[in-house]
């Protein structure tokens, strides 16, 4: 039973990493840039929730769409006025632009909000639910499936609507995209957005479940990129997958090997995966890559 | 003159700055003067690796650890001194640097991936050294105070800094003389256009695998020394991620792939950080912020770091 359980523990936390882990995926495979302000950016989202809950006294569920907003405005002016300039510079100086807003981020949130851990309690959910033997906390599940509804919103807007046809348009042949009269450097903008926009879903969601402090998005942030490479970068249902894999894989290997060890599993598997499949568990041989 | 020249100059004078300084430095300025060229270490060591053969590592801490862990492990549990301990360190990190290459490039990782990996190694070690006991677990490893120089411990802080100033002084003459003959130029080469650089007949794999063994070394020299300097070590401060960045950064502010650059990037960092925290004692994420948005200027508006653009400028009023 204790299997089932943290079986179960597994899928739902691994729900949770897949939609931060979605937003990377979509960053990297439409603009091509690796963010490492992906976990400070999942922090965020957990302060904004945070700030309209005890400033306006919101429940966390009614504070997260205004936290989108928030997201979206904050993504969309990183990417037009900072990663713009150097879109066409070497790959690791947008890994290390990202790097330095992580810094920022955490530490203008480390000041705000000091680094006390902090938790937001939701009327009616302090019990858990029990099904059988199992138990489960209800903003887990809460979580788990609004997680599945924004991925289908996502793939909704990617796939059919226009917005989704030129980003995918601009990130396939940007040159081609603008020749079609698409405007680019806004598409990109709203790309970069979306994606800010699902990790900071994804932070929102977990303030009822656990407690959180202002580094806590670092230890997102390579679990993030393990999802996003093992599901194909840039493939938002192979990273559903993998979120929901790596969360089992970590929920079991640490109740059979205890502690940390599940950490270096996962870093392991990484590993094997950007040696052995570069595009992901899911993705075809990439033929631009190398 | 020539830019060559003058860069010499330049260099013979700030290293006879370097010496003299520490004579008139009281305690507190001599430990910022020590975490200037511990940091200026760090950054020629990446400097080998990602400056000049541009294999942009995001992982040194995984060699500085191995080399504080190796030396430490050998002291404490077999009274192996530090200085046999440091060298076995770097030959240790080089190998796993060796090993870490030679798997990226196997399977022809490139660019972001590459830096992913060496990340994940470090993370690895560092979760490895956390649970196992035989290497001391999450308690780290608390080294006695002997003040023996035959066991790396001075009784004076101005020692310290001498030995690691020679360091310093080592690498940057190592990377100087590197970047003149042949090995050096192929490397930038392999940086440029690596398979150009093949296609002309340079060694790509092997040279880039000598850089990545060479940049290790150095990181786990640096590592042993922090051990012997600070007295203590965990897991969770050798192979943190930050020191990964504190390779980084200074090549980034004074320019990546220049002799004389992570040195200046290391003098303007680590000072900028203590005023800000003595300025600004009460607020906690002052220094970090500062350092963020360093890098965030540096990387948008000033890619070839300060003395980078310096040279530049000079090279280009020469021709």
């Amino acid at each position: 039973m204790q299997t089932v359980q943290s079986l179960l523990d597994g899928i739902l936390m691994g729900g949770v990493y897949a939609l931060a882990a979605l937003g990377l995926s979509l960053i990297f495979g439409v603009l091509k840039i690796t963010n490492f302000a992906h976990g400070a950016m999942m922090t965020i989202g957990m302060y904004t929730v945070y700030a309209l809950c005890t400033g306006l006294g919101l429940n966390p569920y009614i504070a997260l769409p205004i936290a989108i907003i928030f997201m979206f405005v904050l993504g969309f002016i990183i990417q037009r006025f900072l990663i713009k300039r150097i879109e066409q510079a070497p790959a690791h100086n947008q890994l290390l632009l990202t790097l330095g807003l992580a810094y920022i981020f955490e530490n203008v949130i480390l000041i705000i909000f000091s680094p006390n851990y902090k938790t937001i309690s939701v009327g009616g959910f302090e019990k858990a639910l029990h099904i059988g033997e199992l138990t489960v906390a209800p903003a887990k599940l809460v979580a788990f499936c609004v997680v599945i509804v924004v991925t289908a919103a996502v793939y909704f807007l990617l796939y059919k609507t226009h917005i989704g046809k030129s980003i995918r348009a601009a990130s396939q042949n940007d040159m081609g995209a603008k020749l079609m009269g698409i405007d680019v450097p806004n598409i990109r903008g709203i790309a970069f957005g979306i994606g800010v926009v699902c990790t900071g879903i994804a932070g929102g969601l977990l303030t009822p479940v656990m407690s959180f402090y202002p580094t806590l998005g670092e230890s997102f942030q390579l679990k993030c990129f393990v999802i996003a490479v093992l599901g194909g970068m840039g493939n938002l249902w192979g990273a559903l997958v993998s979120g929901l894999l790596i969360g089992v894989i970590e929920s079991m290997s640490g109740y059979l090997l205890g502690g940390s060890w599940s950490d270096m599993i996962i870093y392991a598997v990484f590993i094997l995966i950007l040696f052995i499949r570069p595009t992901g568990l899911f993705g075809r041989r990439n033929r631009r890559e190398n | 003159m020539k830019t060559n020249k003058l860069e010499t100059v330049t260099l013979i004078i700030l290293l006879s700055i370097a010496i003299v300084v520490p004579f008139f430095f009281g305690r507190y300025l001599l430990s910022v003067a020590i975490s200037v060229l511990i940091m200026a270490l760090l950054g020629q060591s990446w400097n080998i690796m990602s400056g000049y053969a541009g294999q942009f590592s995001f992982g040194h801490a995984a060699f500085f650890g191995i080399g504080a862990y190796s030396s430490s492990i050998l002291y404490i549990d077999h009274g192996i001194s530090p200085w046999i301990g440091m060298i076995v360190g770097m030959i240790i990190a080089a190998l796993v640097g060796v090993l870490i290459g030679f798997l990226s490039f196997r399977y022809k990782l490139r660019g972001d991936f590459f830096a992913l990996v060496t990340l994940a190694f470090a993370e690895i070690l560092r979760v490895l050294f956390n649970n196992t006991k035989a290497l001391k677990g999450a308690g780290g490893i608390l080294i006695p105070y002997k003040t023996k120089w035959t066991e790396f411990q001075f009784a004076s802080d101005r020692t310290f800094y001498f030995v690691l100033l020679a360091m310093v002084v080592a690498a940057t003459v190592f990377i100087a003389v590197m970047s003149k003959r042949k090995f050096g130029i192929c490397l930038v080469a392999i940086k440029e256009n690596q398979d150009a650089a093949g296609a002309l007949g340079v060694p790509v794999l092997k040279y880039k695998l000598i850089a990545m063994a060479i940049s290790a070394a150095i990181a786990a020299m640096a590592g042993t020394f922090y051990a012997q300097y600070y007295g203590f070590i965990d897991p969770a401060i050798v192979f943190a991620a930050s020191i990964s960045v504190e390779a980084i950064v200074p090549c980034i502010i004074g320019g990546a792939g220049t002799l004389g650059g992570p040195l200046l990037g290391a003098l303007i960092i680590i000072p900028l950080q203590e005023i800000s925290n003595s300025i600004f004692e009460e607020v906690n994420g002052l220094n970090m912020i500062i350092y963020g948005t360093l890098i965030v200027i540096f990387v948008v508006f000033c890619r070839n770091g300060i003395y980078g653009r310096i040279i530049r400028k000079l090279k280009g009023a020469e021709s």
